[in-house]
């Protein structure tokens, strides 16, 4: 996007003077002057915010202090005055439980005579937040009904008795670059330096199953990640890390199946047998179509591919977290919390419902569901979103599946800090902001957890950058001592009443869901794509507008931006893959790949289960791209809907 | 009634498959009055520049992310100009390193936006493109 | 006309500038219309309609491969609505064509509707005219159809292809009235979801009934065929291009073809008559003397409008028979 992973606002176009007199140019630089609002409602004044020199940063101001913010519009929530109504494309409309659903307790005495900082408090979703909570607002809170205690249904203050007293959330940062041999040292540095799972990201061509000879690939090669093409790739990948100590988690969706078949190959070579292999693949390909948008086939051979992993893993790779049910990606595309709660978890009662309609037993197969969220940076709706995850899930997996073991009722999950939350300006503020957000996930009870780097923004991170990620972490398990007790936050009435609201606006788009036929319905008519675009519109005009403020874009702002080294993928990186690519080819025995391959087309064309002839194809070094080619052919490819 | 309206080309060039940005910026450029053709995912600069030929546009707004910029938007200013369609605006948005700008400047970009940059800007900015390019 | 003899030499580039000062109402484009003219009137013309989501796109990429297949070449018009709030459109049916995108046989150019009502943009028919002449013996025009007022379609094109969806709920009825006006073939498409064949059913128990009420262009020989087709899968787009070329046969076996042609012809003319006419008038009455005494008049309620406006032209044309 543009504007990736931050708000938006005078960072400016880096045009030079090719195009437009200097004159011009100068104004565009500064930023400072704005257009009429685009969608059309009036311009507002902000009072100046103390600390901020006025004509330095942002937009003009009125100096006025006693001139009150009147941004609002739409129906004003616990407070009696109106604001101008909303006009039907006002981005300002929306937003999670704006004017809608109950309202916060007002408690009129709290509201400071002269009016208030804003108009309005909203959280980066756009729910309003009230000045106070209070007893009214958990009134019918049952303790044992509602909360539970933690290891205890429905699991809402924790999965586990002990959570972070027993053992500590995974620090698992996300990496991989380049080549393989590349990203393998990475792992090594980062195991050296006390990170405790491994997290593989992968190169675009690899996530959409091309090979690095492709000519869609070209400039792509080792980008955004390691390119793998072939077992070779893998092998070097995990070379002199023991599969059977580390855990691994792979961020690959539809070509999952084959990367994993890779996976457990090496680890054979290794000699470690895939009963004791430890880790997750995302497989994740419902939230492809709604958000990350890498799919390949089309959602029922998907659905296929998928609880094909689920029996694989169920029956021979018991350790394995066959699928990680992402709303991390979902709340990167723009969604709120309430979105990215209600449609990741949409999402998950789907996988169960394929699962069970593959013949599994839930039981066999849900202990290993686990999940993926976004930790954002308003610090309380996150937590509450943590926890309303986990009682809507125990709920639903005892009552609506008929689940029996508790462990099919326990969401576990990873939590990665928002990536859309950095800012390229003032870098290190990054820094800041991932340490809120982390809190806010061990403070959620998340499982592991990712934190993003400071200049992540940018480019992939430096090793000082991401080891800065990783002491975040271990500072906030050694120090702040948030890790010595669990739940903390439980039974605060904000915490709590914020818990209860998201649950019930989760289960209203459960129900919107339902009557549109389903989660795989809801995606063919561009239910999820169009909620999720309508809300990143809003929140960027909220941030155009002032409305919320971003630090470094928005308000505190800085006329030089800051330069920090970033990490630059060199050329050579694609020039050395394909080599190693051709190598490969040159070396293999294109009978048996042959042979491979036609096992692959005839399984697919079967009900069978596609892991076997998966394996054997990968050690026969057929590459990513000819076994996904075969599947192309088979499955189709997908084409989504065209939704603004 | 029908006079002259602004079309705009918003692409997302190569696998890069985030579309939340160029998005949100066709939808800006609606919100300004003008027509905005948007071609989808995973496409070829050829795929780029014939639909920029065929819908006559006067501006071809790239999205990358995938930092793979320095391969294709020259091949996309290259295409144009093959094409005989050189007057027409190209600009480039996503996750573009600052040194990496002058090259794509270089190369036919007549202006770049990196992560940051206000909507209203970006339209301003393409507006005061076009009004400086000679009268077609 | 230089820009039309690149045109009409298979430039593809001055066919896209050609259609640009078109819907631009550039001076340029009555010469265009002119020069032009001759070379038209061959292309096989189809329509495409129905409510949003209906998968129209999809059917039209496969519709364009199918024409391809058998040796067309083809151009597609994709109509969209203009937002009438900002003057913007967002035109995004090419996504959805992706076989035709690659394909140097097939042109592919949206139109935003600029305000206009009917389902089309101001200049649809010219834009059409245009691919004709540059070569497209095949001219796809699709729009949104939405209810009673978006006709408009089936006056640029031969055969009216309505595509219907199952699981619409009630705004389904709004569109089934306008359909039996205008539908030469029906699609029901996604027909692999639930209720495609209760759809199916439905459809052509409505047709059914309104067979003998059925007037209009394909006359009551013409049973309009209920087609069942999965656009992204290809299933049933060969019984569909089956099913609008059977159309196409029976209109020329018929000569209602023709007959139809000469109607819209007609009624072109006429349109611009009163267009033309009409300015004349009007540019008349407004520096003619009489103009301020009538409306004088008609302020005062002494004369209604009409009888000014007869007086009027009937003063317009004694001026005009005395010029020649």
């Amino acid at each position: 996007m543009w504007f990736v992973r931050s708000g938006s606002l005078p960072f400016v176009a880096q045009a030079g003077s090719g195009c437009i007199s200097s004159e011009v140019w100068k104004r565009f630089s500064t930023g400072r002057s704005r257009g009429a609002g685009l969608a059309g409602t009036a311009r507002t004044r902000r009072a100046v915010r103390p600390g901020r020199r006025p004509g330095q940063g942002g937009r003009l101001v009125n100096e006025d202090p006693k001139v009150k913010p009147s941004r609002s519009c739409g129906p004003e929530r616990g407070v009696g005055r109106q604001g101008p109504a909303c006009g039907p494309d006002d981005p300002r409309r929306g937003g999670d439980a704006v004017g809608a659903g109950t309202s916060p307790t007002d408690i009129p005495e709290h509201r400071p005579k002269g009016g208030e900082r804003r108009s309005r408090f909203i959280t980066v979703s756009g729910r309003e937040i009230a000045p106070v909570y209070g007893p009214d607002d958990i009134a019918g809170l049952d303790y044992d009904r509602d909360l539970g205690r933690p290891g205890e249904f429905p699991y809402t203050r924790g999965i586990h008795k002990t959570m972070y007293r027993g053992r500590l959330w995974t620090m698992r940062q996300f990496s991989g670059f380049g080549t393989a041999e590349q990203s393998n040292e990475r792992y090594k540095y980062l195991l050296r330096h006390g990170q405790t799972g491994l997290s593989v990201a992968f190169d675009f061509p690899t996530l959409l199953g091309y090979d690095s000879d492709h000519e869609r690939a070209r400039g792509e090669v080792g980008r955004l990640g390691v390119a793998v093409d072939t077992l070779a790739d893998m092998e070097i990948l995990f070379k002199g890390i023991p599969l059977d100590r580390v855990s691994t988690s792979m961020t690959i969706n539809a070509p999952a199946a084959v990367i994993w078949a890779m996976y457990i190959a090496v680890a054979e070579k290794q000699g470690v047998p895939p009963e004791v292999l430890n880790g997750t693949i995302q497989n994740d390909i419902l939230k492809e179509y709604i958000a990350q948008k890498t799919f390949i086939f089309p959602p029922a051979p998907s659905m296929r591919l998928i609880t094909d992993t689920f029996a694989f893993g169920t029956e021979r790779v018991p350790k394995w977290n066959t699928i990680s049910i992402s709303g991390y990606h979902i709340r990167e595309a723009g969604a709120t919390a309430v979105q990215e709660l209600a449609f990741t978890l949409a999402d998950g009662f789907e996988y169960v419902r394929a699962g069970i309609e593959a013949g599994l037993d839930v039981d066999a197969f849900a202990p290993r569901l686990s999940f993926f969220f976004n930790s954002h940076i308003d610090f309380f709706e996150e937590i509450a979103k943590f926890r309303a995850a986990r009682r809507i899930w125990a709920r639903a997996m005892r009552e609506r599946f008929g689940a029996r073991n508790p462990r099919s009722w326990t969401l576990r999950f990873h939590t990665q800090t928002a990536g859309v939350s950095l800012t390229a300006q003032q870098p290190e503020n990054n820094i800041v902001r991932t340490a809120y957000e982390a809190l806010a996930a061990v403070l959620g009870g998340t499982q592991s957890l990712h934190t993003n780097s400071m200049d992540e923004a940018m480019a992939l991170p430096t090793e000082k950058a991401v080891k800065i990620a990783l002491r975040t972490q271990q500072i906030l398990a050694e120090e702040t001592g948030v890790a010595n007790t669990i739940d903390p936050l439980a039974g605060s009435y904000f915490v709590e009443s914020l818990t209860d609201r998201m649950e019930e606006e989760a289960q209203a788009y459960f129900d919107r869901i339902e009557a549109l036929g389903g989660v795989i319905a809801a995606i063919e008519k561009g239910f999820f794509q169009r909620e999720i675009a309508d809300a990143a519109y809003r929140f960027q005009r909220q941030v155009q507008s002032g409305e919320l403020s971003v630090v470094g874009v928005n308000c505190y702002v800085e006329s030089e931006p800051g330069r920090i080294e970033l990490l630059k993928i060199p050329p050579e990186v694609e020039k050395r893959q394909l080599e190693r690519l051709r190598e490969v080819k040159a070396r293999r025995d294109p009978g048996r790949v042959r042979a491979a391959l036609e096992a692959v087309r005839e399984r697919a064309r079967s009900k069978e289960n596609m892991m076997p002839v998966f394996l054997e194809a990968v050690k026969a070094y057929a590459t990513l791209g000819e076994i996904i080619g075969v599947l192309r052919e088979e499955f189709g490819e997908y084409q989504e809907p065209a939704i603004f | 009634m029908t006079r002259g309206k602004v079309r705009v080309l918003v692409a997302k060039p190569g696998l890069d498959s985030h579309d939340r940005g160029a998005k949100v910026v066709a939808r800006a450029y609606r919100d300004a009055g003008m027509e905005v053709i948007y071609t989808g995912l995973h496409q070829t600069p050829e795929q780029i520049v014939e639909a920029a030929v065929q819908e006559d546009v006067d501006v071809v707004a790239l999205s990358i992310l995938s930092g793979a910029h320095s391969v294709l938007v020259p091949r996309v200013a290259e295409l144009l100009r093959a094409r005989g369609a050189e007057d027409v605006v190209l600009l480039v948005g996503g996750i573009i390193p600052e040194e990496d700008v002058p090259a794509l400047r270089e190369a036919g970009a007549a202006g770049v936006f990196g992560p940051g940059s206000d909507l209203d800007e970006i339209v301003s900015f393409t507006v005061a493109c076009l009004e400086r390019r000679k009268p077609s | 006309m230089e820009l039309v003899e690149r045109l009409l030499d298979g430039d593809r580039r001055a066919l896209a500038r050609a259609i640009t000062l078109t819907e631009n109402e550039d001076p340029r484009a009555a010469e265009l219309a002119r020069a032009v003219f001759p070379h038209t009137g061959r292309a096989r013309t189809l329509g495409v309609t129905g409510p949003p989501g209906a998968g129209k796109s999809t059917l039209v990429d496969g519709l364009t491969h199918l024409y391809r297949r058998s040796g067309r070449r083809v151009g597609v018009v994709a109509v969209d609505p203009t937002s009438p709030f900002t003057g913007g459109a967002i035109l995004g049916d090419r996504i959805r064509m992706r076989r035709g995108s690659a394909d140097p046989d097939v042109f592919i150019r949206s139109l935003a509707t600029r305000g206009h009502v009917g389902g089309l943009s101001w200049h649809t028919g010219s834009v059409v005219r245009l691919l004709d002449a540059a070569g497209f013996d095949t001219v796809i025009i699709e729009t949104v159809g939405a209810g009673q007022a978006e006709v408009e379609v089936m006056r640029y094109a031969e055969t009216t292809i309505v595509v219907m969806v199952p699981g619409l709920g009630d705004e389904v009825q709004a569109i089934k009235a306008g359909i039996l006006e205008i539908a030469d073939v029906i699609a029901v498409n996604k027909a692999d979801r639930e209720g495609a064949d209760s759809l199916v059913r439905e459809l052509e128990m409505m047709l059914e009934l309104g067979k003998r009420s059925r007037g209009g262009r394909s006359g009551e020989a013409w049973a309009v065929p209920v087609v069942k087709t999965v656009a992204t899968t290809d299933e049933g787009m060969e019984d569909l291009f089956a099913a609008a070329e059977r159309h196409r046969e029976h209109l020329a076996s018929t000569g209602e073809l023709e007959a139809w042609r000469t109607r819209e012809l007609a009624a072109e003319v006429t349109g611009l008559i009163r267009d033309l006419a009409g300015q004349k008038a009007q540019a008349w009455a407004e520096t003619a003397g009489a103009w301020k005494e009538a409306l004088a008049q008609v302020a005062a309620r002494r004369i209604d409008p009409r009888t000014a406006a007869d007086k009027l032209v009937a003063e317009f044309l004694a001026c005009a028979r005395s010029w020649s």
